[in-house]
């Protein structure tokens, strides 16, 4: 387990023990936040877009290519943009801060 | 006094449903019924991911098993409801129990089309519609196995696409003149047809399967042609059925699916119903139709629990599809139909194209392979009716957003 600060999209932040060895998307879904994740986690929906705290950015690494092109067409996308359906949750992301983007 | 609301199906309709009540707030008592003995779970990754065996069963579930207690939520798995008595508000199980309800969803999905030939019945002949298919299927997966796969459908082509990675013999049986012939045009057709005869898989059309043979379980699958198949497993994915016989004998309109309008509602007030079982009103495309989608069973069940709850919001959403097989991931956004135009982005040859489908100019679906911008774009294109030159639009240098 691992801390993971979320805030939704009704600008609530709150703070959950993170099951580590999953993505940061089944986290989210398994704590009941807002989240479409429709394709569950096959990166072909774009429907679990998070935004990464800026301090995380270098820890969390870079977006693979199918996810890029995903998050390249939405509206709102950010630099700090991440399908959380791609991040796997591990302990060394404890305290991990996350905003879940708006639905689109 | 605390209302009761009950959930019949607990597949991916259902699942969003009660997770889409509780979070609007009702608190009353909620009893999730489901035939299966699994909470509900992801279905599009057994025909691929799970069956490969490179995804666990549990991180299928779309809640952990634990979730719903927590949640107050009465799951029953295992439970067949039999009868529906809509005056007295009831339905009853099976084992003999009846259950009262104020409010009513019925998200009973679809069952798998039987194939009727002798010798249907014998063992190591699959279906592939649940959890425990896929994991009985995978069993039997071993390489070099036999296998004869009835139907070139996606389910079916997903299946020989892990089954000859896997090392098994794989043979693809379609009756009809191509593969995927339903859902996308012949260029498309064309190119799985292609790829997976490179990948090793054999693919014979305009197959008419006539029968099984073997002692006990399969050896044979036998054609209308005298051509003979030998097999070890069978799969056969010819297509679904909606489950509408529990609303039906409830007395409620059926017409190809339970008829819902646009909040999902069905003929009476009470019960309202979601997912590949309905047949519902869709104001982008301008008609009924039944779907059998993810996208539209997540939908669609939050349309009808939100209204359940007394939130009105209309369903109509362009529907949205995909199907992984080997490196390539098909996504599809519309529905085509014989008739329309097809244009061509991108080069087939480098596994990285679309298809598009324009009705008298206007754009109305893609199958966009390896083409994930012109999917989000096309998303959008095609819920705006836009209309698209058909030369400009086949050329993939032009991004698709920007015509």
């Amino acid at each position: 387990m691992a801390k993971l600060h979320i805030t939704d999209r009704e600008g609530v932040e709150t703070v959950i023990e993170g099951e580590v060895g999953i993505s940061v998307m089944e986290n989210l879904r398994d704590n009941d936040y807002e989240l479409e994740a429709i394709c569950g986690g096959q990166c072909s929906c774009a429907t679990c877009h998070i935004y990464i705290d800026d301090a995380w950015m270098a820890k969390i690494g870079a977006r693979n290519d199918e996810e890029n092109e995903l998050l390249e067409e939405l509206d709102c996308v950010q630099p700090n943009s991440r399908l959380s359906c791609q991040i796997e949750f591990t302990e060394d992301m404890d305290g991990l801060a996350i905003v879940i983007a708006p639905d689109e | 006094m605390t209302q009761t609301f009950i959930v019949v199906g607990a597949g991916h309709a259902g699942g969003q449903a009660v997770a889409t009540l509780r979070s609007k707030g009702f608190d009353g008592r909620i009893i999730l019924i489901g035939d299966e003995r699994y909470v509900p779970y992801e279905r599009p990754p057994l025909s691929k991911a799970v069956l490969a065996g490179e995804l666990e069963v549990e991180r299928t579930f779309l809640k952990k098993e634990t979730w719903y207690p927590e949640k107050n939520i009465e799951f029953r798995p295992n439970t067949l409801v039999t009868k529906l008595d809509r005056k007295a508000r009831t339905i009853s199980t099976a084992s003999g129990e009846v259950l009262g309800y104020d409010k009513l969803l019925l998200a009973t999905g679809t069952r798998v089309r039987k194939l009727q030939a002798p010798g249907a019945d014998l063992d190591n002949i699959f279906y592939l519609r649940a959890l425990d298919d896929t994991l009985a299927i995978q069993r039997k997966m071993t390489p070099g196995t036999n296998v004869v796969i009835v139907g070139g459908g996606y389910i079916g082509l997903e299946v020989a696409a892990v089954a000859v990675k896997m090392g098994c013999t794989v043979t693809v049986l379609e009756g009809l003149e191509r593969v995927m012939s339903r859902v996308v045009a012949p260029e498309v057709s064309a190119f799985y047809h292609h790829v997976h005869t490179d990948a090793g898989v054999v693919i014979k059309t305009g197959m008419a399967v006539t029968g099984f043979e073997g002692d006990g379980k399969v050896e044979r699958v036998t054609c209308a042609d005298d051509s003979v198949f030998a097999a070890d497993l069978v799969v056969i994915g010819v297509g679904v059925l909606p489950n509408v016989e529990l609303a039906a004998e409830g007395d409620l309109a059926v017409d190809n699916g339970i008829v819902v309008d646009e909040y999902g509602q069905t003929s009476d007030d009470n019960i309202w119903a979601a997912g590949d079982c309905t047949n519902h009103p869709n104001a982008l495309l301008g008609r009924r139709l039944r779907l059998e989608s993810v996208q539209n069973a997540v939908d669609q069940a939050k349309t009808a629990a939100n209204a359940m709850c007394g939130e009105l919001k209309p369903y109509s959403e362009i529907p949205w599809f995909w199907s992984d097989q080997y490196d390539l991931k098909l996504q599809i956004v519309g529905l085509s139909e014989p008739g329309d135009e097809v244009v061509i982005r991108g080069n087939p040859a480098e596994r990285k194209f679309s298809a598009l489908y324009l009705r008298h100019g206007k754009f109305v679906a893609i199958n966009a392979i390896n083409m994930i911008k012109d999917f989000m774009a096309a998303k959008k294109l095609i819920a705006e009716g836009k209309i698209l030159d058909p030369d400009k639009a086949a050329d993939a240098e032009i991004a698709l957003k920007d015509m």
